[in-house]
């Protein structure tokens, strides 16, 4: 039975192209066919930080207008077989997208994958609407930062009224992922602790992505984190999260990056 | 360039450097006609349609953005028959 996650925060730059990015391949490893879909129109970014910029020929708009057919417009990734990119278009505004045209394209990618994985773009207007529409579960991506958790409660309220889910009386799915993590900083007290964020939005934790360069290294080579250092923190961190979307349990750690035996006696010495 | 500059692998942040000059350029270029790709598939098809009959969900269209020029890709299923049979078509209307 293929699942519909929205990746959403309401607030910009908090890292749900880099989720949406991780999670997709971290399921794709896992085995599970997974489409990643870029909601963002007009300000495409997912197509780059999966390194597919230069491949992309149609767009979501070109599907929901008939212009191409889904599969001629998914763009297959080189590195893992399972994993495909449906991007956003760059040229056009988000008006653009039919409520009708939406519901069919995900109508047929929930016939093609097991994990649909829509991000979406900032804010809390119809193009942040329209990407939330057809989910089952919801990732909120939040900052251990004040505006970015109001920003997360509003986003919340949003999926629990208008997603499909919501209108017919079901539930969606909401899990929490708190990225940025600086453990260090919430334990001297100059950041929002994860109980705090939890307390006050009171959704489930899926994981905490801690603050890390490897986030940003591996933007910049377009590729996801999962991928591009699995041993890293951060990836290690989004691949728990993607084992528990899976169903599986697995114990909430606080990963750490790995130092070697001369860093650690180093990091003493500069002490 | 000095010794280290040879040594020195390629960070990622040249990575990222090469990657938008490459894809900014592009899309600057391709900004005024946005469709250009889906007029080429139009009229590449309406030509070949004149010859063989094709399915136009058959037909693949790839993309590669490089330095200095893009490489398409138009690959087109054409089915055993097809052009034997439209001959024969054609021949029918024409009589």
């Amino acid at each position: 039975m293929a699942k519909v996650l929205v990746v959403t925060s309401g607030k910009g730059g908090v890292g749900k192209t880099t989720t949406t990015a991780a999670l997709g391949a971290a399921l794709a490893q896992s085995g599970k066919s997974v489409c990643v879909v870029d909601f963002d129109v007009g300000l495409r970014n997912l197509d780059l930080v999966m390194g597919a910029e230069r491949r992309v020929v149609y767009d979501l708009i070109n599907v929901v207008n008939g212009d191409a057919k889904l599969p001629q417009a998914l763009i297959k990734d080189k590195r893992l077989e399972t994993l495909h990119l449906l991007p956003a278009s760059q040229t056009r505004d988000k008006d653009a997208l039919t409520d009708e045209g939406v519901a069919r394209v995900m109508e047929e990618l929930r016939e093609k994958f097991d994990w649909v994985i829509c991000d979406s773009p900032a804010g809390i207007e119809r193009g942040a609407q329209l990407a939330m529409r057809h989910a089952d579960v919801a990732v909120v991506v939040t900052n251990p930062e004040v505006s970015s958790v109001r920003d997360s409660d509003r986003i919340i309220g949003l999926l629990d009224s208008k997603t499909v889910r919501a209108e017919k009386g079901e539930t969606i799915d909401k899990h929490l992922i708190l990225t940025r993590y600086d453990p260090n900083r919430a334990d001297r007290g100059d950041m929002l602790k994860t109980e705090d964020v939890l307390e006050i939005l009171s959704i489930p934790l899926l994981a905490i992505i801690p603050e890390s360069q490897e986030v940003l290294k591996a933007s910049n080579v377009g590729c996801p984190v999962t991928l591009n250092n699995p041993l890293c923190a951060p990836a290690r961190a989004y691949a728990d999260a993607a084992k528990r979307l899976n169903g599986e349990s697995v114990p909430m750690t606080m990963p750490t990056e790995r130092k070697s035996f001369l860093d650690k006696l180093f990091m003493r010495r500069a002490a | 360039m000095n010794l280290r500059g040879i040594f020195k692998q390629r960070t990622s942040s040249t990575v990222a450097r090469e990657r938008l000059q490459l894809i900014l350029a592009h899309e600057r270029a391709e900004s005024g006609r946005p469709d250009l790709v889906i007029t080429l598939r139009e009229e590449i098809l309406a030509v070949i349609a004149k010859h063989v009959a094709v399915e136009r969900d058959k037909v693949k269209i790839t993309l590669d953005r490089g330095e200095g020029v893009s490489t398409l890709g138009v690959d087109i299923e054409l089915p055993l028959n097809s052009s034997a049979k439209f001959a024969a078509e054609k021949e029918k209307k024409a009589a």
